[in-house]
C-alpha cells in the first residue's frame, strides 16, 4: 500500500517561550513510574548551551515503552495512579539547567535497542527538537543499530545515556557547540 | 570540566547591548532573503528555522549540524494516550477560573486538528497559555509593569473531540515588550501544545490575530521564514463561533505532520485510544 500524497501543509512550531511553566506544568509530570515502585530509576542529566551554560528554562518529554518491551498504549501520562503504566514524562529544568524522570528501563523491541524518545524545547530554541537516549546495556544491540552505526562515534555518544553505579540514567543535553547532541527529523 | 553556575534566569531575557527595531527589521529581512535563496539553490529548508539570530535568545540554543534524518522507530509512530476525563470541561474556559470575571474581550477559539491527510486527530491533550488582555504573564518572571488581572491566570487544557475539534473560551490578549531589542513588543498570541497521532507529531507553536501591526517586527514570528506558513498561524475571525452579547470567534485549525509511516500507523491504530 502507498503512501498517499499530504493534503494539507502542516502548522509551524514556534518556541514555547519563557513562560511555559504555568501552561504545561501538571502534577507528577516527571513521574512516568511512581519513584518508590519495584525497577523505578532515575533519569537525569543537565541541558546545556553553545556557551555550556546550563539552560534553566527548557523542557523535555520523553515516550517509552514498558520494561519489558510493550508498548504504552492507555491513558494514565495527565493523571497519575502510580500504577498504571503510560510511558509519558515531562520535566523542567531547574536553575541548574538539570531535569530528572522516574522511569524503568525501557524493554528493548525484537532488532533494536531499548531507548527513550525525547523531545526538547526551550526559550530561545524557535522550534521542538527530537532526539533519542538509548540504554547503555547492550553494546551488541547499540553496535548493530544502522542508524547509530551510520554516525560517527563522538556523535555515537551524544545519544547513549551513562549507567551510574546506583543504577541511575545520566544523560546532558548540548543544544550547541563541541559535543552537540544529535538531533533528528524523521 | 565545571560548568560554570548558571546564571540567574531572569538576567537571560535581558541582554546588555541591544539592537533597535529597524536593526532587527533589517536583519529579519536579510535572512529571509538568505533563505528564498538557498531554497531556490535546492536546499530544503524546515518551515520554522533554528538558526535565527535576530532572535537573540537563540543564538546559543540552536544546533548548528543539519538534523539526522531516521526512519521513526515504534515508540515515536505511537502518542500518550489522552481521553475526555483527563481534562475537566472548566479548563477550557479561561474565563471562569476566578471569583470575578476577567477584563478584556471575551473570545471564542476552536478549531480542529488533523495529521497532513487530512484525518482528525481525536482524543488528545491540547495546552493553551497566553498573557492577560494588558499583556502581562502570571509568571513571576514577567515582572514588566502591567497590571496582573486577579481574575485571569491564562492556561487552559482541551481534549480534541471525535472529529478533532477543540474550543476554548478565553479573553484576547494584549500584545506583550520583551528584552530582544530596544522597544521590542510581541503581537499578541496564545501559545498552543498540541499532542498528534504520533510523536513525531508533536506541536509546540502560537496563534496569533488578524491584522496585527507587529506581525512584521516580531522576530519569534519571523523565525517561520514562508509568509504563507506564518499566515498559517493566523486565527481567521469567524462570526459563526461568536455568542450574542458574550464572545467574539477566532478559527484556528491545526496540522500535525508526520513521516509517511504515521499514514500506515493511524490508520490501523484509529479510534483504539481511549
Amino acid at each position: 500500500m502507498s503512501v498517499p500524497a499530504r493534503t494539507l501543509r502542516a502548522t509551524p512550531g514556534q518556541t514555547v517561550g519563557p513562560f511555559f511553566a504555568y501552561g504545561v506544568e501538571y502534577d507528577r509530570m516527571n513521574q512516568v513510574v511512581h519513584p518508590f515502585a519495584p525497577g523505578a530509576v532515575l533519569l537525569g542529566g543537565t541541558v546545556y548551551d553553545g556557551a555550556g551554560a546550563p539552560v534553566p528554562d527548557a523542557f523535555l518529554e520523553i515516550f517509552a515503552a514498558d520494561s519489558d518491551g510493550r508498548m504504552p498504549r492507555v491513558r494514565g501520562a495527565f493523571r497519575r495512579d502510580d500504577h498504571t503504566f503510560a510511558g509519558f514524562g515531562r520535566a523542567f529544568t531547574n536553575d541548574d539547567g538539570r531535569y530528572e524522570f522516574f522511569v524503568r528501563n525501557p524493554g528493548a523491541e525484537a532488532g533494536h535497542p531499548a531507548l527513550f524518545a525525547a523531545i526538547v524545547f526551550a526559550r530561545g530554541l524557535p522550534d521542538k527538537l527530537h532526539t533519542r537516549i538509548y540504554l547503555p546495556d547492550d553494546p551488541d544491540s547499540l553496535a548493530s543499530d544502522p542508524f547509530l552505526a551510520s554516525l560517527e562515534g563522538a556523535e555515537q555518544a551524544t545519544l547513549i545515556a551513562e549507567r551510574r553505579p546506583d543504577g541511575s540514567l545520566q544523560h546532558d543535553i548540548r543544544l550547541q557547540g563541541e559535543n552537540e547532541t544529535v538531533f533528528l527529523a524523521f | 570540566m565545571t560548568p560554570p553556575p548558571a546564571p540567574a534566569p531572569e538576567s537571560l531575557t535581558d541582554t546588555p547591548v541591544r539592537a533597535s527595531q529597524a536593526d532587527i527589521t533589517a536583519e529579519i529581512d536579510a535572512l529571509h532573503r538568505s533563505f528564498e535563496q538557498r531554497e531556490l539553490s535546492g536546499e530544503r529548508l524546515p518551515s520554522t528555522v533554528h538558526d535565527f539570530p535576530a532572535y537573540r535568545s537563540s543564538v546559543l540554543r540552536h544546533p548548528t549540524k543539519n538534523l539526522k534524518l531516521v526512519d521513526p522507530e515504534t515508540i515515536e509512530l505511537l502518542s500518550p494516550a489522552f481521553g475526555q476525563r483527563d481534562v475537566a470541561a472548566i479548563e477550557s474556559d479561561l474565563t471562569i477560573q476566578h471569583a470575578g470575571e476577567p477584563l478584556g474581550e471575551r473570545m471564542t477559539v476552536s478549531g480542529r486538528v488533523t495529521d497532513s491527510w487530512g484525518r482528525p486527530v481525536a482524543n488528545q491533550l491540547i495546552e493553551v497559555w497566553q498573557a492577560n488582555s494588558a499583556g502581562r504573564y502570571i509568571h513571576q518572571r514577567d515582572q514588566h509593569p502591567a497590571p496582573l488581572d486577579p481574575n485571569f491566570t491564562g492556561a487552559g487544557r482541551v481534549i480534541t473531540d471525535d472529529a478533532g475539534e477543540y474550543t476554548f473560551t478565553t479573553i484576547k490578549p494584549g500584545p506583550y515588550p520583551w528584552k530582544n531589542h530596544v522597544n521590542a513588543w510581541r503581537p499578541a498570541h496564545i501559545h498552543f501544545s498540541v499532542f498528534g497521532s504520533s510523536f513525531t507529531q508533536r506541536l509546540v507553536t502560537q496563534m496569533y490575530f488578524p491584522g496585527d501591526p507587529l506581525f512584521a517586527l516580531d522576530p519569534i514570528l519571523n523565525t517561520i521564514w514562508r509568509q504563507k506558513d506564518r499566515d498559517s498561524l493566523i486565527a481567521v475571525y469567524d462570526h459563526e463561533l461568536t455568542s450574542p452579547e458574550w464572545t467574539t470567534g477566532y478559527r484556528f485549525d491545526i496540522v500535525v505532520d508526520g513521516p509517511d509511516a504515521t499514514w500506515f500507523e493511524n490508520d490501523d491504530e484509529r479510534g483504539e485510544q481511549s
